[in-house]
């Protein structure tokens, strides 16, 4: 295998504005100057593919890689139609530019919500597709024969009934003179070489030997190093510091005042980072000052007593269950989350006059962009960003906060200069998944099965924020996604969301987004009616699934993968959780849990069943699934941040705990393959966790637990 | 001056002696495989090893690394174990994201070190330190094994 592996190209963002690529090499990496990036590109049909005169086949990557795999899978959606092998092509970050890279319904640059394959599979075959037509026209017109005589194969154009042979690079002058193909034809799924095959990542093998390019490693000539502490409340402005201390630290170059931060510039990390404890600081912390989470939640079930707006409404459900003589009501809260990527926040610029570089991680490369061109005053085309690979996000590179602090940083010093936020900077500031407060009924007849259901869910409007135009009739598609989309045939169906901000916290997407705080509350609430209804809860679930043979499909495979019915061990507890959303994923999990005495819970195994329809690298979705059921794992059982007099009460992976190796359960993925369209993959997993989670702890223990973090509820008084 | 033998090659930084290796590795010698994660030994992305053993080196102060050999993740390929365990690695897709492979890989060349065959509760043991946000644990897992059945019969065959 190794060949092809080891020839693959990884590329690094270089100083000056030019990409650097790097040849992999088992002896580590050469990184090759410029001029290797001045290979003549000589065919360029499309924004994502380039050709060289000499043959080399750079695919240009739309979408960031944050350990999800869209390095490989978008790779493996353009060479498919392009008809070259992934030992053929070498990669490249793409710059900002929402003209060129926009996804479809976004409308802008972005990797995000699950979207890289579920809506980039047709767009970037079509431009593989396109580039191979005119490939192969090239090589006819060579021949002076029919394009329908020669075929494309591995980078090569056969004339088949000749034998003759002409390589890409051979073909790239004359097919750049040829018209982009307003249509093409894609090849029919059974004709696939690629997709669907578990293709070895080619981001790998950098990764494992120490080469990757992350934000954090760049490294730049008269780089200087700065670390931050901003405003510990939000909208707080620092009102004192003394600096004096900090100064005589060797290696501490300039303190710098922002109106709401002090970063410290020095030679190094440490340098800064003993600064940085150095210094004497005092804030005025604004109105947000004295809140704490019991306030946020006060003004969250204030707010679900009232009205919200209608996200979907089937027969009268409120008068059903007003008139019922069996209902069920529950409230379920979900806490302030941090996102805790590996990779704390980290942003390095250059500032001069009439340029400004950014070179960073970023999952909105166009909004690093836009942000930095704000602060500096200058022309988005003045405004260089260089992308990297992507110490984990979850959503929180979703958010652009640390560029314009950086920029203005950078604004006070000469020269570049790497902002890093420590570990305690990038919990305490992060943007945080919103709290949530659910109340949620339904009404059950004699049989014990619902007859209507009504789920008011109530939190801030992440879309209002980031993406506006998204939000119509004040509905947040995120805030109801999954909540909306609940598949269970009952007659009366009302979803209700109630905006409702709290402005003591930014917030934000964290993985799995408005899926993973609803499906808690509908599987955890179906849990209920079917325990209610003394049943059991997949052929409860499953009596209520008539409708969607998808659903039922995953629920059965992982049902009977997970041995559902058959005997555990004393003390534990099986539970299952059924996920649909916008996503366009069925998922079924079922957990196996127990809780020792001082409420510790223990997931022993998950099984997972996914049918995210076409399937472009099976062993990626796996990986993504367990990795989505892990964080999950973590987040059900600890995950929270709490607020006292407007400060996140947690700084460090001490206090923000998240799984470890000794805690991860065994998990099996088992994939329902079909040729729908494809669906999300990267969030799912995540979502799908805490309520199978959460029903296993009900099954092992009997207790119904409503409110996230488990182990909180679970702890003896 | 501070002279350290990283990777089997001498170099001389001139760093504080309570300045944390990490920052002596990335900052002034620019060897960037070794990463940044919590600046408090507890999440292990920053693992190296001295005289064989996994060191965090965000709390390893320079001082304390003068005159033992330090491992990074840049040369641990270049021992018969890390070569495994980065193979190992490649041969079960292991890595996501990757920001925290290098101390994983780290973490798991010294423990095979240490144990050739490890068991699961070894494994445990050896490895909890090691935070994975992506969730690659049960491949960490498998890889380590997987490396554990090459070498003993590497050993075997030797």
């Amino acid at each position: 295998m190794d060949l092809s592996r080891r020839q693959l190209l990884f590329v690094g963002a270089a100083a000056g504005g030019g990409f650097l690529v790097g040849w992999h090499r088992p002896s580590g990496p050469r990184i090759l100057a410029a001029a290797a990036k001045a290979a003549p590109a000589v065919f360029a049909p499309n924004a994502f593919i380039r050709i060289g005169r000499d043959g080399r086949i750079t695919l240009i990557m739309n979408q960031v890689e944050m350990g999800q795999g869209t390095y490989t899978s978008m790779p493996m959606l353009l060479a498919e139609e392009l008809e070259v092998g992934l030992d053929q092509v070498h990669l490249e970050h793409a710059p900002p530019d929402d003209k060129l890279y926009s996804v479809p319904v976004f409308g802008f640059q972005v990797t995000g919500a699950s979207c890289s394959v579920r809506l980039l599979y047709e767009p970037l075959r079509r431009a593989g597709a396109a580039a191979r037509s005119m490939l192969v026209a090239a090589a006819a017109q060579t021949w002076s024969v029919d394009a329908a005589s020669c075929r494309a194969e591995k980078g090569v154009v056969t004339h088949t009934p000749t034998g003759r042979t002409l390589r890409y690079g051979a073909l790239a002058d004359k097919a750049a003179t040829l018209p982009v193909p307003a249509q093409v034809v894609l090849k029919d799924p059974r004709e696939f070489k690629l997709i669907g095959t578990p293709a070895k990542r080619l981001d790998t093998p950098a990764k494992v030997n120490g080469t990757a390019q992350f934000g954090i490693d760049v490294r730049l000539p008269g780089m200087n190093i700065a670390t931050v502490a901003a405003s510990p409340v939000v909208g707080g402005k620092l009102a004192f510091v003394d600096d004096s201390k900090a100064k005589a630290i060797p290696g501490v170059r300039q303190i710098v005042r922002l109106d709401d931060a002090v970063a410290v510039v020095a030679d190094n990390m440490w340098a800064a980072k003993r600064g940085l404890k150095a210094l004497t600081l005092r804030w005025e912390d604004g109105p947000n000052g004295t809140i704490a989470t019991a306030d946020v939640v006060r003004g969250l079930a204030a707010a679900a007593e009232t009205p919200g707006v209608v996200a979907r409404n089937e027969g009268d459900a409120p008068g059903v269950i007003a008139g019922a003589s069996r209902k069920i009501e529950s409230v379920y809260e979900a806490p302030f989350l941090a996102h805790a990527a590996l990779e704390p926040i980290n942003c390095t610029v250059h500032v001069r006059p009439d340029r400004c570089e950014v070179w960073t991680g970023s999952q909105v490369l166009s909004r690093v962009q836009a942000a930095a061109a704000k602060v500096t005053g200058l022309p988005l085309e003045k405004v260089v960003v260089h992308n990297f690979y992507l110490g984990g996000a979850f959503g929180r590179r979703l958010e652009v906060d640390y560029v314009p602090q950086a920029v203005r940083i950078g604004q006070q010093v000469q020269g570049p200069v790497k902002v890093i936020w420590t570990r305690e900077e990038d919990i305490r500031h992060d943007v945080v998944r919103p709290y949530y407060y659910d109340r949620i009924a339904a009404a059950v007849d004699a049989r014990g099965m619902p007859t209507a259901w009504t789920h008011r869910l109530v939190g801030p409007s992440i879309m209002g924020r980031w993406a506006p135009p998204a939000v119509t009739n004040g509905i947040d598609p995120d805030a109801v996604d999954g909540a909306v989309d609940l598949l269970y045939d009952i007659p009366a169906i009302r979803v209700e969301y109630v905006r409702h901000e709290e402005p003591a916290l930014n917030t934000g997407f964290w993985r799995g987004v408005g899926v993973t705080h609803n499906t808690f509350v509908i599987e955890s609430f179906i849990d209920e009616l079917a325990a209610a209804a003394k049943q059991d809860p997949v052929a409860y679930r499953r009596a209520l699934l008539g409708k969607s043979a998808r659903a039922k499909a995953v629920l059965d495979v992982a049902a009977r993968e997970a041995g559902w019915g058959r005997p555990l061990p004393e003390g534990r507890g099986r539970g299952v959780s059924v996920l649909y959303s916008g996503w366009g994923s069925y998922l079924a999990a079922i957990a196996e849990a127990s809780v020792s005495k001082a409420g510790e819970v223990r997931v022993h195994r998950v099984v997972c069943a996914v049918d995210c329809g076409t399937v472009v690298n099976p062993d990626t979705v796996k990986a993504q699934i367990e990795g989505g059921i892990i964080f999950g794992i973590g987040g059900a059982l600890w995950g929270e941040v709490t607020l006292e007099k407007g400060r996140i009460q947690q700084s460090n992976f001490h206090d923000v705990r998240v799984l470890r190796i000794n805690e991860a359960p065994a998990i099996a993925v088992h994939l329902v393959r079909n040729l729908e369209a494809p669906g999300g993959i990267g969030e799912p997993g995540t979502a799908v966790t805490a309520p199978a989670v959460a029903n296993a702890v009900f099954a092992a223990t009997g207790k119904r637990i409503r409110k996230l973090p488990l182990e909180k509820q679970l702890r003896p008084a | 001056m501070v002279t350290l033998r990283i990777n089997g090659k001498s170099h001389t930084v001139d760093a504080p002696s309570d300045m944390p290796l990490l920052w002596v590795l990335r900052d002034l010698l620019g060897m960037n495989g070794t990463k940044f994660g919590c600046g408090v030994a507890l999440c292990g992305a920053c693992t190296v090893h001295l005289d064989g053993i996994p060191r965090r080196s965000c709390v390893t102060p320079v001082s304390a690394a003068v005159g033992h050999a330090i491992t990074t993740i840049e040369a641990i390929g270049a021992t018969p174990i890390g070569k495994k365990v980065q193979q190992s690695w490649l041969d079960l897709e292991v890595v996501q994201c990757g920001y925290c492979q290098s101390g994983q890989i780290m973490a798991a060349a010294a423990l095979l070190a240490k144990i050739p065959s490890p068991t699961d509760a070894d494994i445990d043991q050896g490895m909890s330190g090691n935070i994975c946000r992506c969730g690659t644990y049960p491949r960490i897992r498998e890889a380590i094994k997987q490396a554990a059945r090459k070498q003993t019969t590497a050993e075997r065959e030797g």
